[in-house]
């Protein structure tokens, strides 16, 4: 085939979305299973591809005290939601949805919020950028937050 | 099909010239991210030749009006290509053109026949027989028509090499099955069902029987007076013709009495205040201005395939899934779902621990379009115990040199994924 075989900027774009990071948590995923005394769950799929992502929180006061995912999809949905818990774990509602905000626009090609350290190793989807229709498998973990405890959601 | 050299090893289509067939295409000279185009996501739509491209084109050019409906030239015209279209769709699959409705597609097709069929003669208690495999498009048409009358929808079992259950259908075939609706191919596992056995199987319960041609109709001659169904469904978008085109063939006493569905323009044949007389075959089924461009489009792509000749496409198809299978099936840690024979050149297949996903954003990088996710066959992929999958879809005018370039790309997501 003629043009096939080199791996020139095709391959560096991809490496960037496959970061060691994003892989580690794909493969490893950090609170992945059952929360016991969870206040909030919900599951959220994404039709188009099947991803599905089951969040459950439990929240303490106005404090995220533990995250906990079930699910399945590709790397990048389910490295996201294994990368929530380890950065929002202890931190305010209103903390994390400045995180979300902030990892939402960075998931846009917002090159400062790619720069928040509040980001933690969220940072590393920051590929995801290039490939837009690959947001949304990112951000599926997110919008169950997102429903369960950001601003148009129903207290629980 | 067999052809009389199907056993000799060397390629079995040594006449089929794919330069030319692939000049055909204008959209195959085009590159993908710097690499030439790949496309192997036929199944999902295939590419258009320009001879469809610039019958469409031609007709806009020179001939459009609306249909049956004025004593104008270009009105007569256009009712002539329109009908025309319908005359040659017709004759392709051994059918008379009264029994051929055009649609937007499989899904129109199969949802006309539940909304009108259906509601005429499915009752309380009734059961539609389906199987595992179906497409969402021939599983939720019917769910519907089952929740609205009371009927019972139950599925005949697929085996993990995707052949249907054959003792399972013979079991649940019974006097209260009303329907029985199939696939003719699987998008999912490429497998051919024996829809003949199918619907005569129907036929003597006093069932009806629906088959799915979306896949079929791309790879092979269709007879529908040969495999004996009923009703037969197919899209023009997935054999070279347009989107928003397609057609449904029913059996003339059939579509005779069932109840008209869309109500409008084209369809009566008399409106009165107290009510109206609808059209006489086909167009009693098609209320409004049709898609006349997508069906000229389509005629073309049936004169496109008969020209190339659907023998000759299949064996060369056949050469090249046996030459996919073989190259997939070489790559450590692949596995590729369905049968081994008999089957048309849907492949889908799981790459070690790489979600289907990752696999096609990665091909894609390179110029390799395939599919990713469940194929609109979700209760078949929980059946399977998978939650979805990469497919390459091949057809006519893909080579060999493109299932090298699918199998070099993976080794760039094995790469990237650290797969060994
Ligand atoms: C087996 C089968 N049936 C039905 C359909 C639906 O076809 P369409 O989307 O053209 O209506 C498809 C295509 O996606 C298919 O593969």
């Amino acid at each position: 085939m003629p043009g096939h075989g080199s791996d020139g900027l095709e391959l560096s774009s991809l490496q960037d979305l496959y970061q060691q990071v994003i892989l580690d948590h794909y493969r490893r995923p950090r609170n992945k299973g059952p929360l016991e005394g969870a206040t909030h769950t919900l599951t959220l799929n994404n039709p188009l591809c099947g991803d599905v992502i089951d969040l459950m929180l439990r929240v303490e006061g106005d404090r995220i005290a533990e995250v906990h995912f079930e699910g399945k999809g590709c790397s990048i949905s389910q490295a996201s939601a294994s990368m929530m818990g380890s950065v929002l774990e202890g931190q305010t509602i209103q903390q994390a949805l400045a995180v979300m905000d902030t990892f939402t626009r960075m998931l846009h090609g917002d090159m400062d919020a790619a720069a928040d350290t509040d980001l933690g190793d969220l940072r590393a989807l920051a590929g995801v950028a290039k490939f837009p229709v690959r947001v949304k498998c990112a951000l599926l973990a997110w919008n169950c937050l997102d429903e369960m405890v950001g601003p148009g959601a129903t207290p629980s | 099909m067999e052809t009389p050299d199907s056993t000799s090893d060397h390629t079995p289509a040594a006449d089929y010239d794919i330069e030319r067939i692939r000049a055909d295409f204008p959209i195959l000279g085009r590159l993908v991210h710097g690499f030439p185009l790949v496309y192997l996501d036929s199944a999902a739509s295939s590419q258009k030749p320009y001879s469809v491209i610039q019958a469409v084109d031609a007709y806009y050019s020179e001939i459009h009006a609306n249909v049956h409906r004025g004593a104008h030239e270009l009105s007569i015209r256009a009712t002539e290509a329109y009908e025309g279209a319908r005359e040659v769709v017709a004759d392709h699959i051994g059918a008379a053109p009264a029994e051929v409705i055009f649609v937007r597609g499989t899904t129109e097709a199969i949802n006309l026949v539940a909304w009108t069929w259906g509601a005429a003669h499915v009752a309380e208690g009734d059961e539609i027989l389906l199987t595992k495999m179906e497409h969402h498009s021939n599983m939720v048409p019917w769910q519907i028509l089952a929740g609205r009358a009371g009927a019972v929808v139950k599925y005949v079992d697929v085996r993990p090499d995707g052949s249907l259950v054959m003792e399972d259908y013979d079991r649940l075939l019974s006097d209260r099955t009303c329907l029985v609706a199939v696939t003719h191919v699987s998008n999912t596992l490429g497998v051919v069902n024996p829809v003949a056995e199918i619907a005569r199987k129907a036929r003597e319960a006093g069932a009806v029987c629906l088959v799915d041609g979306a896949q079929a109709a791309p790879h092979m001659q269709v007879d529908v007076q040969a495999i004996g169904c009923d009703f037969y469904a197919f899209s023009g978008h997935k054999m070279l013709a347009p989107t928003g085109i397609g057609a449904l063939w029913g059996r003339r006493e059939l579509l005779e009495h069932m109840p008209p569905w869309q109500g409008g323009g084209e369809m009566i044949s008399e409106v009165r205040l107290d009510g109206f007389t609808a059209a006489p075959l086909p167009h009693k089924y098609e209320a409004g201005t049709p898609n006349i461009a997508g069906a000229v489009g389509f005629a073309e792509a049936i004169r496109y395939l008969q020209r190339t000749g659907l023998e000759r496409i299949h064996a060369w198809e056949r050469d090249l899934t046996a030459y996919a299978l073989d190259s997939l099936g070489a790559v450590e840690g692949l596995e590729i779902y369905g049968p081994k024979e008999d089957r048309v050149g849907v492949i889908s297949f799981r790459y070690a621990d790489i979600h289907a996903h990752d696999l096609a954003t990665i091909l894609d990088q390179k110029g390799v379009a395939i599919r990713a996710g469940h194929h609109c066959n979700q209760p078949l992929m929980n059946h399977l115990g998978v939650d979805a999958t990469a497919r390459a879809s091949l057809y006519l005018y893909n080579t060999r040199s493109e299932i090298d370039a699918l199998v070099d790309a993976l080794g760039l997501a094995a790469k990237l994924f650290g797969v060994a």
